[in-house]
């Protein structure tokens, strides 16, 4: 029960800290509402027409996935900056699980990225992505899914770095390339096969893919794996990221 | 309480052990203060009793309680004042205590303070006010002063009652005021309830009053016992004296059976009660007399000091 009520605490934490920092809001609403609103509607103007797919939409549902796949990640590995700040001492100090503390960041980051889910939504439906009430019910789920996952990776992600700078280091070759290798902006259905590997081994992939399944469903087919695929993909890589992470992770706390 | 049995810790990539077999006995209820210079391996030890970091070789228990395999019985009995403060700056005073006694399974969760029970609310408004900081608690961490972080610190390691409180130089960055009333508290607290504490520090002051200092340096003991055994084992008095005709008065050193070392300015041990009668003796005109009696304070740094070396 106390194990419960301390994710429920961690989580809470994280998202007092989103609402007390104006200045975090507002980057973390305006890069999607930048990459959707000038990317996606020019891409769609100048190229729209030649693809057969409206490429607005293509980008909307990337960013969508993108975002939220990229803040719980990036939440989680702001760990390493508690470590810093000396605030995850007293964490790591309290008799409760290592399990638990992992799990109630991936929460409370998840509980950040809904807000932001929230209004990339709203932004589609002001620049006239088509939605049904329906659609925006299943997509909430998805959003669940990709936000969980995205934290399992983030773990996996912390458990390899030593502190926030080398975090800041590192991150353009782990997530700007996914970027491109999960298709947010382009298409990979045709990548060279070395493109094509690395393509399939971005974990933001199959996040992207997941919320093209529930958005295009009875649609277009835009998404590359069908539903159950990128579910079955996800579930995999959730537990062997979430496993290898979080052990990886306490033993590097104790070990120095 | 607590037991060490040659506690050994090597960092990894590091030519030397941080902590080097170190081993003695903290007695329920003492007041037992590390002492040693920056980088002695006093916060590594208080890392590893904590458990926040692995031993390299040896063990160590608090209240029979293994440290590694049963660190989280331990972590539940003990209290910790971390050397470099360990607040969350984005939440308000009343909230980083909050969610200190849910971490520890005080109290259920609750979303805000007033939705918490009477109980924790009470608790948290009498430690408070012990600290004088009842009025500010609902107010942003980033608005209170060093001195007032030490104290909600203080405040927060209470919550759960804890058998051991671990203190790691505490009053580092705090001034002068700040110090003496944060330590008038700290003495009230452990006579109220009986908590064993163990301070490191660097400022000798801190620990004179403590019941056992252990002094390190380079991850060894130098020196362990009563404050009072403490400074007989390290002070060192003697007696500074020179003549021009530094050949006579060496022999009639001799003569007099007084121990003297140095090829001139020659150091003299006596004590101080019997400088007054070694100086009489003495028929050589001397050039120069200083007696040497240092303070706690002085033996601490000569220690630490020769160990250096």
């Amino acid at each position: 029960m106390s194990e419960v009520a301390a994710v429920l605490t961690l989580a809470h934490r994280d998202l007092i800290k989103l609402l007390r920092d104006r200045a975090r809001i507002v980057s973390d609403f305006a890069f999607p509402l930048i990459f959707i609103g000038i990317l996606g509607t020019s891409l769609q103007s100048g190229f729209g027409s030649t693809t057969g797919i409206n490429l607005l939409h293509f980008v909307f549902t990337g960013v969508l996935a993108q975002t939220i796949w990229q803040s719980t990640a990036l939440g989680v590995i702001s760990l390493l900056m508690d470590r810093e700040q000396d605030f995850s001492q007293e964490i790591f100090v309290s008799p409760i699980s290592r399990y638990s503390i992992i799990f109630g960041k991936i929460l409370g980051e998840s509980l950040v990225a809904f807000p932001q889910f929230i209004a990339i939504l709203a932004f589609g439906l002001i620049l006239g992505v088509p939605f049904t009430l329906e659609k925006i019910v299943a997509l909430i789920p998805a959003a669940l899914i990709i936000a969980v996952y995205g934290g399992a990776f983030g773990v996996l992600v912390l458990s390899r770095l030593e502190n926030q700078r080398q975090a800041n280091q590192i991150f353009p070759f782990v997530m700007l390339p996914q970027f491109f290798l999960a298709g947010i902006f382009n298409p990979i259905q045709n990548l060279p096969w070395f493109l094509d590997i690395l393509s399939k081994i971005a974990p933001m992939r199959y996040a992207v893919d997941l919320m093209r399944d529930v958005y295009y469903a009875g649609g277009p087919s835009v998404p590359i794996f069908d539903l159950p695929t990128n579910l079955a993909i996800i579930g995999v890589e959730f537990l062997v990221f979430i496993v290898v992470g979080t052990a990886g992770f306490v033993r590097a706390e104790r070990n120095r | 309480m607590i037991h060490l049995d040659g506690l050994t810790k090597r960092y990894k990539k590091a030519d030397r052990n941080a902590v080097d077999g170190i081993s003695f006995d903290v007695r329920a209820g003492e007041f037992f203060a590390l002492l040693g210079p920056n980088g002695a391996g006093k916060t590594t030890m208080i890392s590893i009793l904590t458990t926040t970091l692995s031993p390299t070789s040896g063990t160590a228990s608090i209240d029979g309680h293994d440290i590694v395999r049963e660190a989280s019985a331990v972590r539940r009995i003990v209290g910790i004042i971390f050397q470099r403060p360990s607040l969350d700056m984005n939440l308000t005073a009343e909230e980083n205590v909050r969610f200190h006694a849910i971490l520890y399974g005080l109290y259920p969760y609750a979303p805000t303070y007033g939705l918490m029970p009477a109980a924790y609310r009470e608790q948290v408004q009498g430690l408070a006010s012990l600290l004088g900081i009842a009025a500010e608690l609902q107010k942003p961490m980033r608005t209170f002063s060093g001195g007032m972080r030490r104290k909600l610190e203080i405040v927060r390691s209470l919550m759960h009652r804890p058998k051991v409180l671990f203190l790691d130089e505490p009053t580092a960055g705090l001034d002068v005021p700040s110090r003496r009333t944060l330590w008038e508290y700290l003495t009230a607290i452990r006579r109220e309830s009986g908590t064993t504490v163990f301070l490191t520090t660097h400022y000798l002051e801190e620990a004179e009053e403590a019941d056992t200092i252990c002094i390190i340096d380079q991850g060894k003991v130098v020196s362990f016992g009563t404050p009072d055994r403490i400074k007989s084992d390290l002070v060192q008095e003697y007696v500074l004296v020179d003549a021009e005709d530094r050949g006579r008065l060496r022999e009639e050193l001799a003569r007099l059976e007084l121990r003297s070392d140095g090829g001139g300015p020659f150091r003299v041990h006596v004590d101080s009660r019997h400088t007054h009668a070694a100086l009489k003796a003495i028929d050589t005109p001397l050039t120069i007399v200083r007696t040497h009696m240092p303070s706690l304070e002085d033996a601490y740094l000569e220690i630490v000091g020769k160990v250096s070396e």
